[in-house]
């Protein structure tokens, strides 16, 4: 790296606003509350349509992959915008690391960010690989302590929201009540509670029985599963409102919580010194990290099954043993086998009818993904998994239409069943 | 009473059956968008005829009517879906079927595990693609589907996309190959297409059934799959009809008042809801003016023959239209002529000199040039006096225009060209990559689609409203693009006006990708054909902000350039052929196979009159007569000899097969050593072929993952086939870290591919296939971890003697990357001393396959240029910082030897990279390579390579390039 071009975020910078993409809406929401807790003025971004993307053409490599083009492209739209000034704002952006292209949408977004005029605008990398540091931005521990926490219960959240907002019997219900814990949680958070293991266990479970609650018609609704790379899964600017066109034709949709991925890029670290070798206090300290991790994952697990009858996703070592039988556990690139792993639990538990959501040409997924459908068909003949690039240029009418014949075969099983 | 509509991408379908179930109405129809219209039309009819129809259930599929059967509330089903219920009712035991439609290829397998499968976003063998390449014949599918019955020999065409089957026949129409080969040719590399992108591992076998227009109107089209597929496919008398019967089949809902909803159809306003761009002009008075200000860039074309009666010839033989200007002394145009390029540029070049020799019979051709991307045919052909690269021609022909002119574009009929000028030189080239032409025939293209030339139809959108937005895309996304915009209801002069916006933003987006209007330059020339339509023109003004200069021979300037070069270069009396000859001139066209080596070229051999050849489709000089321009010095080869040497060998152990292929590129003398020292046999997958990786296809689960991933799959075929019980191919996340970036990864394709194989081809699990992970980076873990593998795979073996053959290895390893580098400066020491530049061509180890360079780094050498490898100059540079993340050690090599260029400052070396298309990770350095080298003044050369190249494009980059350098 050049450390010469880089602008620091320093300490005399927390008046400034800090600009972020947005993702998965319930997690990054309960973020956005702790940065602000602790000084910083973050702002994440909503800014939707065909600007965004003009942007992003403009002043990212157009065979780049698209979440890269789109998140610089809507960090340069909203500097465009007139709404921030340049000189007081920086900007957020996730680094994943790793041998996959992604780990580069920083370098790019400084690039382009130069192209633009904007080279004054600092970008804080917020990373898991201590890539890089920056002076005015840290992160305490107790931060670090409700940001984890929050993923919990956006996991728990939006795990819960999904299968009960299909059958409300009074719309807006559900919506409602994910709202109101957002706030509640938050509210916690400031006041310096609500993120330590004996909370977490109280209030978890009381979640999941608030949802249980809601009124519901349980019919019987096709059951979509969503996988894909991080980025598209989640976001609706990148995977055009999937979730919403699915809702619209009538179907639950599960899509896999951040927890298991987080135990992913722990867990393969440990994998590296296993298959390759390495320093032992690695090797330790990863193990410890792994084992604070499913402790956490079996309290949202036992949270989830604690009322009413919530489908729960199976633990990551559980779903590990099982996906690594076909494919490698050092396959760490991007998703690697974790996303293996979530269409066969997907399948396994009711949801085998899956959209696979990939940016055009995403290398790791040529290989997870649409690598691995076959290898998925032969174990599980029943499974209907369709696989569905995003790129600038593909349309939503061939995008819907490629997803409503997996919803055609769905309707069928369904029907049959 | 059922009715069933199938509104397809381009072509309306409708069916009514009775309550028997027997069909009592059909019609098929183009719908040329108008949609709502001829749904309305079709259903009257059916009450018309069928009063009993007046209250019937009604279906609506395809995908071009989701829309409206969503806004009225009408039942829908998904067009696939809709031919499973169809084909099962109709034809029971059909094992699968092949749909190709308008946009859509789909594969149905109905016994053993329904599947369904659709082609994704990138793909282009159908019916638009077929109507595609027809026009580029010049002729009707019909009519190509009769000339493919005389075919003699088949070429391979690449089908993945229109585009890139262009710049695959485009060349061999201008080498002179039959028209009834290249069609046949068409119809196969649909063949391939289907079979590729959708099989996905699955073979199609038993009863197979045909559907959609294609199979149905094109019978060769079916003998092509028959002998693909090895089966013999049955299309129904219906066939066309399959999607409506199985939309009218699936009616569950409550019959209705057809008269009705035809009524509510017909007056169905779409939501008239897209992104839209600004309008091009706004009143008739921005027109004129906007006309009378490029009226002024104007040369002669009138010009008279002075009493000396001399003339110059300039001839462009484009990819699509063939351009030629007679200037006389004073460089005024006497003659010209703009050609379609019908496939025979010979035959139009000898009409144009007919014709200018009995206009002008006084006329005395005192010099002649020709350009473009039939040049060598035309030369030979015609005895012309000097070829020019295009780049040049075009920069000689704007500066008559704009002296101080420092930018560029000239957008054509199927490539865009862009240079930069910077102290009189061409100083950097863009041209558009095999992905993302939309260029002039694309427009033609869509005009032709709506029944209109492509004049008539730009102009449509001159005054339009609401010009659609449809981004900066390739034809084949623009084509679904369009498809939603019609949904939208755009109407077509806004869909024109947004094409043309679009061609723009193609340019100057993706060919450029330009950030803003002084990147490019202050004085812009514009040209080439497309530029003449003022709805471009005035796109390209707005995008850019700033007017810019039109010739009013904007469609011939090459050919103007030519002539003004003829006019300069030539001196004595030109060797052109004269009148008598020409009234006797006499083309003969042979197709053979050279026999010079094992790639077994297709090649076409040209004769003329005059004992004149010209010989095309080699990919070395072999079989055309040596020019002894070639440098001999090409480390690629170099290397392949190197590899050549670690040939196959038995031993006492089991034999283990390695597939040369991505990393087994480079790492193929370590394991080689490795094994041998340890007493097992090797054996080696066969050279790259087309063949090969024909072979493999069958089992590709992804379509748009680069081509030597592709390959892999034929290559482990191969080793199957020998017989091989052991396959050794690791998961490699780690490369070998050569100290030159932050981190060595392999790319995720590289790391990863033996899952991919593992799981895709299912006779591996019949032997032992052992992809386990492993890391070279770590030499002494390294020992520990394979001497496991080994004992696992193969029982007890020492770990003693396996560190031995680990240590061996590594050390073979090593002695093999040395020698490229010592090499590689010995080759450039000796460039020096007999004064030829070098090219530096970059690229990953498995670039040196031939069937993936398609024979550049030969292409080089003849063009009198040394080829050294990037890793022969890397290890001379330092660890340095980089703008991207440097991680992964087959990039970190092109950084180092990009700033070994860029820090060398010898305008005789420079830069080529090969990238192949699908590569993501290149997307990142491209970008690098090209800022490292421009922060010195140095110039980037890229070269996109696929399953085809495209040898013409590629010519012209690198004279570009060497012309640029002054050499």
């Amino acid at each position: 790296m050049n450390p010469e071009n880089r602008v620091e975020f320093t300490k005399d910078m927390m008046d400034y606003t800090l600009l972020a993409p947005n993702m998965a809406n319930i997690h990054f929401s309960m973020l956005v509350n702790i940065f602000g807790q602790y000084g910083y003025k973050v702002e994440l971004l909503k800014n939707d349509g065909r600007a965004v993307v003009d942007e992003g053409l403009k002043y990212v490599h157009n065979d780049t992959c698209y979440p890269a083009l789109l998140v610089i492209g809507q960090l340069i739209d909203a500097l465009n915008s007139g709404k921030y000034d340049p000189n007081k704002t920086a900007l957020m952006i996730t680094q994943s690391g790793g041998g996959c292209r992604a780990s580069n949408y920083i370098h790019l977004l400084r690039k382009a960010l130069k192209k633009a005029g904007y080279g004054q605008v600092p970008v804080i990398s917020l990373n898991l690989s201590g890539l890089e540091k920056n002076s005015g931005f840290k992160i305490r521990v107790s931060m670090a302590l409700k940001m984890l926490s929050a993923l919990i219960y956006g996991d728990l959240i939006m795990l819960l929201k999904n299968q009960v907002e299909p059958y409300e019997i009074n719309k807006g219900e559900t919506n409602a009540l994910s709202q109101k814990w957002i706030d509640d949680i938050s509210e916690m958070f400031k006041n310096g509670k609500g993120y330590s293991m004996r909370e977490m266990k109280k209030i978890l479970p009381q979640i999941t029985k608030e949802f249980s609650e809601i009124a519901v018609n349980k019919v019987n609704k096709v059951k979509v599963g969503v996988v894909g790379e991080i980025y598209v899964k989640y976001s609706p600017l990148a995977n055009n409102h999937l979730e919403e066109f699915l809702f619209s034709q009538g179907c639950e949709v599960m899509v896999p919580g951040l927890l298991g991925f987080f135990l992913f890029k722990t867990d393969n670290r440990l994998e590296d010194v296993k298959l390759y070798g390495g320093k032992k206090i690695k090797k330790i300290a990863m193990t410890v990290a792994i084992w604070y991790l499913t402790k956490i994952e079996t309290m949202l697990n036992d949270a989830a099954r604690a009322y009413g009858n919530f489908t729960v996703p199976a633990p990551y070592a559980h779903i590990k043993e099982k996906c690594t039988k076909i494919i490698g556990a050092g396959c760490k690139m991007g998703e690697g086998w974790l996303l293996t792993a979530e269409m066969m639990e997907l399948i396994e538990s009711g949801y085998g009818n899956i959209v696979c959501a990939q940016p055009f040409g995403c290398l790791p997924n040529h290989i997870v993904g649409k690598g691995m459908i076959r290898k998925l068909k032969e174990l599980y003949p029943q499974s209907n998994i369709v696989p569905i690039d995003y790129d600038p240029g593909a349309t939503r009418v061939n995008q819907e239409n490629r997803i409503r014949l997996m919803l055609a075969v769905a309707d069928e099983n369904l029907n049959n069943a | 009473m059922k009715i069933g509509l199938d509104v397809g991408s381009t072509t309306l379908k409708c069916v009514a059956i009775d309550d028997n179930e027997k069909i009592v109405y059909k019609a098929y129809e183009r719908h040329y968008s108008k949609i709502a219209n001829m749904s309305a039309k079709m259903l009257n009819e059916i009450v018309e005829k069928h009063p009993e129809f007046a209250r019937a259930q009604l279906t609506v599929s395809g995908s071009a009517g989701m829309g409206f059967a969503q806004s009225l509330g009408l039942n829908f089903v998904q067009e696939v879906y809709a031919t499973r219920i169809a084909v099962s009712r109709l034809l029971p035991g059909t094992d699968a079927v092949i749909e190709l439609g308008g946009e859509d290829a789909k594969i149905l397998f109905l016994t053993n595990g329904t599947e369904v499968r659709m082609n994704g976003s990138c793909a282009g063998g159908t019916g638009a693609f077929i109507d595609q390449m027809a026009s580029l014949l010049e002729i009707s599918p019909l009519e190509m589907n009769e000339i493919a019955k005389g075919k003699e020999k088949v070429y391979s065409i690449a089908s993945r996309c229109g585009v890139f089957a262009k710049s695959d026949i485009q060349p061999l129409l201008n080498q002179g190959a039959a028209k009834k080969d290249i069609a046949a040719s068409i119809f196969e590399a649909v063949v391939n297409q289907t079979v590729a992108g959708l099989a996905q591992g699955r073979k199609i076998v038993g009863k197979v059934v045909y559907l959609g227009g294609p199979l149905y109107f094109l019978s060769e089209l079916r003998n092509a799959f028959d002998s693909g597929l090895g089966v013999k496919g049955h299309c129904p008398d219906d066939g066309l009809y399959f999607v409506a019967l199985g939309a009218a089949f699936s009616s569950k809902n409550e019959a209705i008042d057809i008269l009705g909803i035809t009524e509510k159809i017909n007056s169905f306003v779409s939501s008239g809801e897209y992104l839209a761009s600004k309008p091009l002009f706004n009143n008739k008075e921005e027109y004129e003016e906007f006309c009378t200000r490029h009226a002024e860039d104007a040369v002669k074309t009138d010009g008279q023959l002075y009493c000396d009666n001399r003339v110059y010839i300039g001839i462009d033989a484009g990819s699509t239209t063939v351009k030629a200007a007679a200037v006389n002394t004073d460089g005024d145009i006497v003659y010209s002529k703009y050609m379609p390029n019908s496939g025979d540029p010979v035959r139009l070049i000898k009409e144009f000199l007919i014709d200018f020799y009995s206009s002008f019979p006084s006329a005395v051709v005192c010099g002649s040039a020709v350009t473009g991307y039939g040049e060598e045919i035309i030369k030979n052909a015609f005895g012309i006096d000097v070829g020019i690269v295009e780049t040049v021609a075009h920069y000689t022909a704007a500066k008559k225009f704009k002296p101080d002119v420092d930018f560029i574009i000239d957008i054509g009929g199927q490539d865009i060209k862009c240079f930069k000028i910077r102290n009189n030189a061409i100083d950097n080239i863009f041209l558009n990559e095999a992905c993302s032409s939309g260029c002039g025939s694309f427009l033609q293209t869509f005009a032709s689609a709506w029944g209109y030339d492509i004049e008539s139809f730009s102009k449509l959108g001159l005054f339009a409203d609401k010009p659609v937005d449809l981004g900066s895309r390739c034809t084949v996304f623009m084509n679904s693009s369009v498809k939603q915009a019609q949904k939208d209801g755009a109407s077509i002069e806004n869909i024109s006006a947004g094409l043309s916006v679009s061609v723009v933003k193609n340019a100057l987006y993706k060919v450029i990708r330009a950030a803003n209007a002084d990147e490019l330059g202050k004085n812009i020339v514009v040209q080439g054909g497309t530029f003449l339509n003022d709805a471009v023109l005035r796109a390209f003004e707005q995008e850019i902000g700033r007017d810019v200069i039109r010739p009013n021979i904007s469609g011939l300037m090459g050919a103007y350039g030519a002539a003004l070069i003829a006019k300069e270069k030539v001196k004595e009396k030109s060797t052109i052929i004269s009148k008598e000859e020409l009234e006797t001139f006499e083309h003969k066209v042979k197709a053979v196979v050279c026999s010079g080596c094992s790639n077994a070229c297709r090649l076409t051999v040209n004769t003329f009159s005059g004992g004149r050849r010209f010989i095309g489709g080699n990919r070395c000089s072999k079989p055309v007569a040596s020019t002894e321009t070639d440098s001999g010095l090409n480390m690629f080869e170099y290397k392949r000899e190197l590899l050549n040497a670690y040939v196959p060998f038995n031993g006492q152990r089991e034999t283990v097969g390695l597939a040369m292929g991505l990393n087994m590129f480079e790492l193929l003398p370590f394991w080689h050593t490795f094994f041998k020292e340890l007493g097992f046999g090797v054996a080696l997958s066969e050279k790259s072929t087309r063949g090969l990786y024909v072979k493999g296809q069958h089992t590709i689960p992804s379509d748009t993952v680069c081509y030597p991933a592709k390959l892999l799959h034929g290559h482990i075929e191969s080793l199957l086939e020998q017989g091989v019980k052991h396959i050794f191919y690791p998961c490699m996340t780690y490369n070998i870290d050569e100290k030159l970036g932050d981190n060595n990864y392999n790319c995720p394709v590289v790391a990863y591919y033996p899952e991919v194989i593992r799981s895709n081809i299912p006779k591996l699990k019949e032997i032992n296939f052992i992809s386990d992970y492993l890391g070279l980076h770590r030499p002494k873990d390294f020992v520990g971890k394979i001497h496991a593998i080994l004992c696992r795979n193969f029982g007890d073996i020492a770990l003693s003697a396996v560190k031995a053959a680990s240590d061996k290895a590594y050390d073979e390893y090593h002695r093999y990357m040395n020698k490229i580098h010592i090499q590689g400066l010995q080759f450039m020491k000796e460039a020096k001393k007999r004064d030829l530049p070098v090219v530096i061509l970059c690229g990953r180890p498995y670039h040196l396959d031939e069937e993936i360079n398609h024979g550049i780094d030969k292409l080089i050498c003849r063009c009198g240029a040394a080829v050294v490898t990037e890793d022969s100059v890397s290890p001379m540079v330092e660890k340095f910082p980089t703008d991207v993340l440097d991680q992964w050690t087959y990039h970190s090599r092109l950084y180092a030897a990009a700033k070994y260029v860029a820090d060398k400052q010898d305008n005789d070396i420079n830069i080529v990279q090969l990238v192949s298309f699908g590569c993501g990770v290149d997307a990142i350095t491209t970008d690098e390579m090209r800022s490292i080298l421009e922060s010195k003044g140095r110039i980037y050369t890229q070269i996109k390579i696929d399953e085809i190249s495209n040898p013409g494009a590629v010519k012209i980059r690198l004279r570009s390039l060497f012309a640029a350098t002054g050499r």
